[in-house]
């Protein structure tokens, strides 16, 4: 079967916010893409996922966007996923929040959600993952996990804070650096 | 096969330096097959969200040349991905575009923002009407322009069916000078540069460019 050449990938840019994001950003356009990976048929407490992207200097990146990919499973076992973006150019640290619900362990893996990252500064869009801190015997057993280096796993799972009655988790995100985040080839 | 696809760290493009991963991506593919990306459906897309002339106007028509971009979204195999996400957004005629970081000296057009979003169709293929972006100036050297393009977003029905790209024009005399354009090898360079095609240009109407995308990977079956 012949085979085609993959087109190249290209920076998203500094200037994607009305387009992708145009809601957040207040542009005159709609989004169907939004912050949230639940809506209201979706039962559970709401916790949110917060963090920052840092630069090889240390400094909080601004004009990022993110996306995460988070599956459920039905009762019948069918897996169905949602997608929520934001980008990091509306709050005045930096930081990205999303909403969601602890996801649920999936085909013996550890609870996780999937993580895109795009700026202007990156020719191609970046994967990770986010797993949960307080999952320590189902992150033990993990298989992806354990196919990670020990000492950058920690890259990969966010802390558990309670502020407010509220639950958020923290995923901070390092380009460069001593604990350089862990991007996944696809 | 030779890799179409630019390194991470690209120094003539100023902004990798301090934002591209140093260490190598992680393999785990095994650790990620069957996962899926959600279907968007056409209760998604509005009437003119694939018509960038018409679903920004306040009181009359976008300056500028109006142009139709086509073309087909296909796996490695040329296998069209059918109901796929395209996003769009591009500068207007001026080379100015509407973000609000944005502070080149060129006009803002009152009835052009320069976004738009389509879903391919049970072929893979694709159309969408604009008005052809003008060139600007940015801040990575000394007198840098960014060639006339066009931003596309695409998500497919696997992990591995996104990708954010642009869409260039043919024979555009800054092509030499920009690094995100020469960040990729050079045999590659093409496929991002759109094809003129006269028996596509809609008579009396809109030049017509095609851009055909591949997309990482082979189609699962299931979405055949």
């Amino acid at each position: 079967m012949e085979t085609f050449n993959q087109t190249p990938s290209q920076t998203v840019g500094p200037f994607f916010a009305y387009s992708l994001t145009a809601k957040q950003y207040g542009y005159n356009y709609n989004s169907i893409i939004t912050d949230s990976l639940v809506n209201d048929s979706i039962e559970g407490e709401r916790i949110f996922i917060t963090g920052k992207i840092f630069d090889g200097e240390n400094k909080v990146i601004p004009d990022a966007i993110i996306e995460l990919v988070q599956y459920f499973e039905s009762e019948n076992q069918d897996v169905t996923s949602k997608i929520a973006r934001v980008g990091t150019g509306t709050s005045e640290d930096g930081s990205f929040i999303f909403t969601t619900v602890k996801p649920k362990p999936i085909k013996g893996q550890a609870p996780f959600i999937s993580v895109v990252i795009m700026m202007r500064g990156s020719l191609h869009h970046l994967h990770t993952r986010i797993y949960f801190a307080d999952e320590t015997e189902k992150n033990k057993e993990d298989l992806l996990l354990n196919s990670i280096p020990e000492d950058r796993r920690n890259s990969l799972i966010a802390n558990r804070l309670q502020k407010n009655n509220q639950i958020f988790y923290e995923f901070n995100i390092r380009m460069q650096g001593e604990n350089e985040t862990i991007f996944f080839k696809i | 096969m030779e890799s179409t696809q630019a390194p991470f760290l690209y120094p003539e493009y100023k902004s990798t330096i301090f934002r591209s991963p140093t260490q190598p991506l992680m393999i785990v593919k095994d650790h990620l097959k069957d996962l899926t990306l959600p279907v968007f459906g056409e209760s998604h897309i509005q009437k003119f969200d694939n018509d960038l002339t018409k679903n920004a106007q306040i009181n009359g028509e976008p300056i500028g040349e109006r142009i139709k971009v086509f073309g087909k979204l296909m796996d490695e195999n040329g296998r069209g991905i059918p109901n796929a996400l395209i996003e769009i957004w591009q500068a207007n005629s001026a080379g100015r575009y509407i973000h609000k970081a944005e502070i080149h000296d060129a006009p803002l057009d009152p009835n052009f923002l320069g976004a738009g979003r389509l879903l391919t169709d049970n072929q893979g293929l694709y159309q969408f009407y604009t008005i052809k972006p003008g060139a600007y100036p940015w801040g990575n050297h000394f007198n840098a322009w960014r060639p006339n393009h066009i931003h596309f977003s695409i998500m497919g029905h696997q992990i591995e069916h996104r990708l954010i790209t642009q869409m260039y024009f043919p024979g555009d005399p800054l092509f030499e000078y920009d690094p995100i354009y020469q960040s990729v090898p050079q045999h590659a360079r093409h496929l991002m540069v759109s094809k003129f095609s006269i028996d596509k240009t809609d008579p009396e109407f809109a030049l017509a460019y095609e851009f055909n995308i591949v997309l990482n990977g082979k189609l699962k079956s299931n979405f055949e």
